[in-house]
Parts: structure tokens; sequence; C-alpha cells
């Protein structure tokens, strides 16, 4: 392989991140409001907040791309592929992070609460120093884990034509004829940004234990 | 609603075949991933270190990369050192690898998570090892992992829907088609999405139903 296409493989694999990265900031903003949503006892939020997830989480991403695609111009808004793929992987991953929220929000001790409520917090300063803060360290590593999931799981919008890496490797090993090089390239390129967001993630968790409850 | 449903009624043997390709695969590649995953698990457990350094190697890529990178390595590359497979044989083996990498993952932390006084015990009352494993470790084992393999049993069934990429003729593969004949893909897949909902909210279903079954064997741990 020359340099020349090493460094489009390169370029591709820039841009996996960085499409993955937003889906996931975007699929976190979203998971909180469902996650709020979900948790609230009005079931007019709550009940939309579970067919959310449920179906976001029960239905195959290549499926819900091809859905998004197809049904955005159908509808009359007409956006790039590269958009319909983002809004794609932010959907699906915000159901997961609202679970993983959930889960978070869930497992703060109530101990805590009731001690927060004697010293008389206001249930705002409770949500912002004690169970947002609780949460956030016990869904850390489910957040990296989903990072990963959706990292892997962009090489999914190479479908609806995104040239990300999955996509770059399909047209260079189509061009070159070498789809054995290509896709091991793939593959290894995929393994080093997986390898790293997991050992970030090993290290943010060591932080975050720093000080902890 | 474009879809035209008369004939779509036309097309449901096709359709028909496509969900029975669909459950078959996830059904084989799920038994065999399983098997796969435990023969891997126990092999690093009780074989020599270089064996175990090996295959956490395999997983650790396994689990690294993208299904579909991994499709497309043994279908598009394959023929370049003979193996040659048809889409189906491809999508069988590529699902059953893969599977088998996270099953040997869930089965490890299954091992690793019978508490160790069960295992000391049983030795002191002089169990062989392999009554120790099929008496002791098998069995809390099985209760303390099937949580996991429901998710995992759930998550191949979407997996499954990624060998349409390589032309297996699964559901998706076979409604897809049928939507683009029909210009209202759209349409189409919103079909098939509502088809896997209801298949991945039945399997949850049986899942927790089996789960209910066999909690009188969990041990108080």
């Amino acid at each position: 392989m020359s340099l020349r296409l090493f460094e489009l493989m390169l370029w591709a694999a820039g841009y996996t991140v960085v499409i993955s990265a937003i889906s996931i900031v975007i699929g976190l903003g979203i998971g909180l409001l469902v996650c709020a949503a979900k948790l609230s006892p009005n079931r007019l939020l709550s009940l939309p907040a579970t067919l959310f997830i449920s179906f976001f989480r029960g239905v195959p991403l290549l499926v819900q791309l091809l859905l998004i695609y197809n049904l955005l111009p159908a509808v009359g808004i007409s956006v790039p592929s590269v958009v319909a793929a983002v809004v794609g992987l932010s959907l699906c991953t915000a159901a997961y992070q609202a679970e993983n929220l959930r889960g978070g929000f869930n497992s703060v001790p109530k101990g805590l609460l009731e001690a927060a409520d004697m010293v008389g917090l206001t249930p705002w300063q409770q949500l912002k120093r004690i169970r947002a803060p609780i949460a956030f360290r016990l869904t850390l590593p489910a957040l990296v884990n989903e990072a990963i999931l959706i990292l892997k799981a962009s090489s999914l919008i190479s479908v609806v034509g995104v040239i990300e890496l999955t996509r770059m490797a399909q047209n260079l090993a189509a061009s070159t004829y070498k789809p054995l090089l290509f896709y091991s390239v793939a593959g290894a390129l995929y393994l080093v940004i997986c390898w790293t967001v997991a050992g970030g993630g090993a290290l943010a968790e060591r932080m975050a234990r720093v000080g902890r409850a | 609603m474009s879809l035209d449903f008369g004939l779509m009624l036309e097309k449901l043997p096709e359709i028909l075949a496509g969900l029975w390709v669909t459950i078959w695969v996830w059904v084989v590649a799920t038994a065999l991933g399983a098997a796969l995953g435990f023969l891997v698990a126990a092999a690093r457990r009780y074989g020599p270190p270089p064996v175990d350094w090996l295959l956490r190697l395999l997983v650790e890529i396994l689990r690294g990369t993208p299904f579909l990178v991994q499709l497309f390595l043994l279908y598009f590359g394959g023929p370049f050192v003979g193996l040659r497979l048809e889409p189906i044989p491809a999508g069988l083996i590529g699902l059953t690898v893969y599977a088998g990498a996270y099953f040997s993952e869930i089965f490890r932390a299954g091992f690793d998570a019978v508490p160790r006084g069960h295992v000391e015990a049983a030795q002191c009352v002089g169990l062989s090892r392999s009554q120790i494993l099929r008496r002791i470790l098998l069995p809390e084992m099985t209760m303390l992992v099937l949580p996991q393999c429901v998710n995992m049993a759930i998550l191949l069934i979407k997996e499954t829907a990624i060998l349409s990429i390589i032309t297996v003729p699964e559901m998706t593969m076979v409604i897809g088609a049928i939507g683009s004949q029909q210009y209202a893909f759209a349409d189409a897949m919103f079909l098939l999405a509502l088809f896997y909902w209801v298949l991945v909210e039945i399997c949850g279903l049986l899942g927790r139903i089996a789960e209910a079954r066999l909690s009188k064997f969990r041990f108080a741990a």
C-alpha cells in the first residue's frame, strides 16, 4: 500500500472518530432528557420515553439508519447523508445512554439524599451537588463502553454512503483489488481507536475516583 | 403510506422465507457461538499460559473491530487465501466467531464469579476436577451468566441484519428489495423495524421467564 493510500485511510479513520464523537455528545444530551422523562412520575412523559428506549434498542441500527436516511426525504427534508447518519447514531446511542443514566441515578445511595434533606438542601441543590456527580461517576464506565460500541457501529453508516473508515476501505479494496490488505488495515485502525478510548476511559475512571463519596 | 399492502401480501412467501433465514441463522450462530465461547473460556482457564495469551489477543481483536469489517474480510478477502464462501455460510461463520468472542468473555466472568469457597469445599470433600466442573462450576455459572447470555442473544438478532450487506437473503434484504421494487423503501423499512422490534421484545420476554423459572437454582451468595 502506497503512502498516499495509507493517508486516505488515516483521514477516513479521523472522520469516523469525529462522527462518532459528535453522535455520542448529542446522544448524551438526548439521553439525559429521555432519562429525566423516564424517571418522571408523570406518565405522559415516562411512557413516550419507555417507547423511545424500547424502539431504538430493539431495532437493528442498520434498519434505523436505512429508515431515517429514506424517511427524511420522503417527508420533504433533504439532508446530506452524513447528517442522516449522525441523527441515526445519536438516537440509537441516546436510548442506551438513557438506560445507563437511569441505572446511575437509581444507584445513588438513599441515605445520602435523606442526609441532604435533613441539612435542608433544596431539590435542585441535591441534584447539582449530590445526585448528578455521583450518577456521573457511576455511569462513566458504561459511557466509555457506549463510546466504543458507537465507534464500531459507525461502520454501518458506510451503507448510506458516508465515506468513513469502512467505506474508504471498501472503495480502495475495490479499486486496487486488494480486499485482504485494506480490510485488515481498517480493522487495525479500529483496534487502535477502540483501545485508545478504552485506555483513556480507564484513566478517567481513576481520576473520577479521587474524592469519591 | 405508499406501500401497497395487497402487493405485500402477494410477497408473503418471500417475506416468510426471509424471516426463516433470519431466525435459523440467528439460532445456529447463537448456539455455536455460545459453545465456541465456552470452549475458549475453558481453554483460557485450564490451558497453559501461551494459549491464554493467544486467545485473549484474538478475543480482543474480535471485540475491538466492527462486525461489518470482519464480515468483509471473510467474504471479500477469503477468496484471496483460498476461502471462497457463499453468502450464507460466510455470514454464519462470521456471526458465530463474532458471537464466540463475546460469549467467551461472559463465561470467563462467570467462572470467576463462582465463589472460591464453593470450589475449595468441593476439593476438600474429594471431588475430582471434572466433578467440580460438572457439579459446582457449571450449575452455578449457568445462573450467573444467564441474563448476559439472553442479552447477547438479543444483540445477535440485531446483528443478523448486517448480513444483508453481503447479500444473505434474510429479512432486511428481502423486505428492502420489495420496498425498492415498489418505490416505497422508507415504508418497507418502517415495517421491517416493527418486525425486529416485536422479535426482540418476544426474545426479552422469554429470557425473563427463563430467568424467573431458573431462579430457584440460584445459590445464596
